[in-house]
């Protein structure tokens, strides 16, 4: 009697936890990973000739919550339409009975992959004003993702910022806060509302879901009737922590943050939602007015600080200015027409 | 404001002031009234110039550039219209160059230059 190695049982396990795919235009190429639900394989679809992502449950699922939540993050995905959401192609069940849904093959790195490369502090604001942009679409969308953190956020090679991973969204109450001068947001907001609505409640009242140092102060504590967008602030608030402290080590400075930029982050960390950016647009807003050495609404400013700041920003002016005056004085004193 | 009228205030008002240095040198204090006339239509030229420049073109080294270029080349042509044998050409063209830069930095960076709420 022969032993197989371990490296055969391996593949053996691996083959045999396979989504079968007869029956569909997909064929496996490789495993990019495995989450909580299931695993996402890159799969060839060869009607079209492309390569897509499919995630799969990595078993028929008895109960029918896990397939129900599949499916429900595939139908919030579908209504999401943003360059900065990964699309969903196609949904279905296997021969199986695994239920799956494919969606863009994103390539790309993740951001905490990024953030361990030197870079600027205003390049990686730029990144983070990016990452806002889709999340603040989700939430007119009335969808939360409660689940933001670096290794949920695609960097594509050209800089274009993808939020993944939507496996725990909730539809929020303030969908219908969604802004009235956007005719598709009500529509679009009631379409996920609705989508949401025909799937059991998956995330029941004192369920905690999401993940620790990203996840709010009230969602740890599992109030999800509470949570709103600011739950989400909350997480963007930590990812801005984490890509300035990010950028500190990377180049190995020292100091500590500067303080407008920290008051930002405290704003959009603060224990209770009150006391948080209202939107993700407020938040992106204040990053572009720092950037722009303008002020910003977290940090209250004294005369010091205001002037110092205008001395900031504009010191190349200041500068050429002070040397035309240098240069005039010189030319007086030593050069008298 | 547009670019170019930005330009010109802001080359207006540097050319007066640019004039009125004038009066810190004896020999010339006579004629303040006539170089500040001057120096202010040397800067309204340089200042439109260089706005309409900023206008068509939107790189702060090219305005730059751009600004000096101009500010030399101005300030050269007043100090080559100088009566009598002293020219002073690099009395007048170092800081008519300075202005120049003055100006082309100005209309660059502010008044609709690149922003990161213009970015998006």
């Amino acid at each position: 009697m022969r032993w197989l190695s371990d490296d055969a049982v391996t593949r053996l396990r691996h083959a045999g936890s396979e989504p079968e795919l007869t029956g569909t235009p997909y064929r496996i190429l490789d495993r990019l990973g495995r989450g909580g639900m299931g695993s996402v394989y890159l799969v060839e679809d060869a009607r079209l000739n492309r390569r897509v992502a499919m995630k799969v449950l990595d078993a028929a699922d008895r109960s029918g919550d896990l397939e129900a939540r599949l499916l429900r993050e595939a139908r919030v995905l579908a209504q999401l339409e943003h360059p900065g959401i990964v699309p969903v192609h196609d949904a279905g069940t296997l021969a199986d009975g695994r239920i799956f849904y494919t969606m863009k093959f994103v390539h790309g790195r993740r951001l905490d992959e990024i953030a361990r490369e030197p870079s600027s502090l205003p390049e990686r604001l730029r990144l983070f004003r990016k990452i806002c942009e889709p999340v603040a679409f989700a939430h007119s969308r009335g969808v939360l993702h409660r689940d933001l953190k670096p290794e949920n956020i695609m960097v594509g090679p050209f800089g274009e910022v993808l939020v993944m991973d939507w496996g725990i969204a909730k539809v929020f109450a303030g969908s219908a806060k969604s802004s009235p001068k956007d005719s598709g947001t009500f529509e679009s907001a009631a379409a996920v509302t609705e989508s949401a609505a025909k799937a059991p409640a998956h995330t029941a009242q004192g369920a905690v879901v999401g993940t620790p140092g990203y996840m709010a102060p009230e969602q740890a504590r599992g109030e999800i009737a509470q949570l709103d967008q600011r739950a989400d602030i909350f997480s963007l608030g930590a990812i801005l922590k984490f890509l300035i402290s990010g950028s500190t080590a990377a180049t190995g400075t020292t100091s500590p943050p500067p303080r407008r930029l920290s008051a930002i982050v405290a704003k959009a960390t603060a224990p209770t939602p009150g006391s948080r950016y209202a939107s993700a647009q407020d938040l992106a807003a204040d990053i572009a007015a720092y950037l722009d050495g303008l002020p910003v609404s977290a940090y209250p400013e004294s005369l010091i600080d205001r002037t110092a700041r205008l001395i900031s920003r504009n010191r190349v002016a200041i500068v050429l200015v002070l040397a035309y005056l240098l240069v005039r004085v010189i030319l007086i004193l030593w050069h008298p027409r | 404001m547009n670019k170019i009228v930005y330009g010109l205030i802001l080359g207006g008002v540097l050319g007066i002031f640019d004039g009125l240095t004038a009066y810190f040198t004896p020999a010339v204090r006579a004629a303040l009234l006539g170089i500040v006339i001057g120096s202010t239509i040397k800067g309204l030229i340089a200042g439109a110039l260089i706005g309409w420049f900023a206008r068509k073109v939107n790189s702060l080294t090219l305005g730059i550039v751009f600004g000096l270029a101009v500010g030399l080349i101005l300030a050269f042509a007043v100090a080559a219209m100088q009566p009598g044998p002293d020219h002073y050409y690099f009395q007048i063209m170092l800081p008519g160059g300075i202005v120049g830069l003055i100006v082309g930095y100005a209309t660059q960076k502010y008044h609709g230059g690149v922003t990161e709420t213009a970015r998006g």
